[in-house]
């Protein structure tokens, strides 16, 4: 939620907003159960889980490529998961819980460790 | 087409921290309509229709959209969108502006099917330049799943909810696209986020017809439902490959399908993974799957057979 809610002088007639694209404030990564965790080394590239994402929270490069999951706004539902086409899976479900206290190059490494 | 790389560069039009449910499929259509508008060259205004995407994007003090966007009621998205599109035009001729700007209403299927169709009709018969995006949930999902004429022939909802005595919607699916074409819009077309290149080439294609335009789009629903939210996309791609939501536009009256699945799988690879068609399995029941594929079977065919005589309509407007 906003810090403070406006009083109604300071609501706009209409109630019209601003700043276009402020729901960033409202960070949705704290709705999340579980969070994919990405693997680089068997990444293709592909751009699937940017096209599927609901919350636009795959991080995008200057060069258009994927760079890693936005844990601000991830709400961890797995469609990316679901739809990474790389063999073995690029992308991998884990739960919330398991992730605490983490750091993510650790978690990389205990959830694709089996994998190399 | 360009490529996902080229497109992922660009600025989104729709960002995170709205509060649709995880697994939604309305910011994935969004996301994808924004990827494909030619942004470069032309500016969007949006218009929304209460609904799910409406309440859970602009919620106030916060929207996630980061172009002009609209909302007034449930039922008006369209004559909304044609408000602003009559002003645009006018301001044109008196050299208020030189922008070319392209608009796009959006409403689920409630707001279209049922509460909006008035106002779409209206709005398309004046002819105004606009783009209509119909998110097809099939039923009122905002309110918690209550039956709309888009919900499918034996869909469980909690107005036609299945007990002893009934199973589900009796009635099949309004054919929407049908109504539409009734206008003899310059375009029509249905598309899936499953295809994402089928649908921005529609949605590219009917940003750029001089008139009204219509796309029809399948948004799996996780709650309404009744599947796990990792499955929205792979529920959307079975829709298709069933033929439950076939994938064509319609150009000035003539059919064009865009996918033809090699192997046409029976509906029940689509129903059997949703709750809400789950009293169709159980013991007794068979007749009810048999007549969805006869329904869906039959418009298959209708939708063939029409693509097959590629006829026009008989009376067109520009």
């Amino acid at each position: 939620m906003a810090e403070k809610l406006l009083n109604w002088d300071e609501v706009l007639i209409g109630g019209v907003i601003k700043d276009p694209g402020n729901s960033k404030q409202y960070e949705t990564g704290s709705w999340r159960v579980e969070r994919p965790v990405w693997n680089p080394d068997t990444c293709i590239q592909c751009m699937f889980c940017w096209v599927y994402c609901p919350d636009s929270a795959i991080k995008v490069d200057e060069n258009g490529k994927m760079a890693g999951i936005d844990y601000t706004y991830c709400k961890g539902c797995g469609i990316c998961v679901e739809q990474c086409p790389s063999k073995p899976k690029s992308l991998k479900m884990i739960l919330e819980a398991e992730a605490k206290g983490k750091t993510e190059e650790e978690l990389r490494k205990e959830v694709f460790s089996s994998e190399k | 087409m360009a490529l996902l790389n080229e497109l992922a560069k660009k600025k989104e039009g729709l960002v995170s921290g709205h509060r649709l449910c995880p697994g939604c499929t309305h910011s994935v259509i969004m996301r994808q309509v924004f990827a494909a508008a030619d942004t470069d060259k032309y500016d969007i205004v949006v218009a929304a229709a209460t609904g799910c995407f409406e309440v859970s994007s602009g919620l106030y003090p916060y929207t996630s959209w980061n172009v002009p966007w609209i909302h007034s009621a449930f039922e008006n998205a369209a004559s909304t969108i044609s408000g602003v599109e009559a002003m645009y035009r006018v301001w044109k001729k008196k050299g208020k502006t030189n922008k070319d700007i392209r608009f796009i209403a959006v409403a689920s299927d409630g707001g279209t099917y049922d509460i909006g169709l008035q106002a779409l009709s209206g709005a398309i018969e004046r002819g105004h330049q606009f783009l209509y995006i119909c998110n097809d949930n099939n039923a009122y999902q905002n309110t918690g799943n209550q039956r709309s004429s888009a919900t499918p022939f034996g869909g469980s909802t909690t107005t036609s909810p299945n007990g002893k005595v009934k199973f589900g919607k009796e009635q099949p699916r309004k054919d929407i696209m049908s109504v539409i074409e009734g206008h003899h819009l310059p375009y029509a077309a249905q598309a899936s986020p499953s295809n994402w290149r089928d649908l921005m080439n529609k949605v590219k294609k009917a940003l750029d017809v001089n008139g009204p335009t219509y796309i029809n789009v399948i948004e799996p629903c996780t709650t309404g439902w009744g599947f796990p939210p990792n499955m929205a996309i792979e529920m959307a791609q079975l829709a298709v490959d069933t033929c439950v939501w076939p994938l064509y536009e319609v150009i000035n009256g003539k059919v064009v399908i865009n996918y033809k699945p090699k192997k046409k799988l029976p509906v029940t690879e689509y129903l059997k993974p949703q709750k809400r068609f789950a009293h169709l399995f159980k013991k007794g029941n068979e007749y009810l799957i048999e007549e969805f594929q006869r329904q869906v079977d039959a418009h298959w065919e209708w939708l063939l057979k029409r693509e097959e005589c590629g006829i026009e309509y008989g009376v067109t407007k520009e």
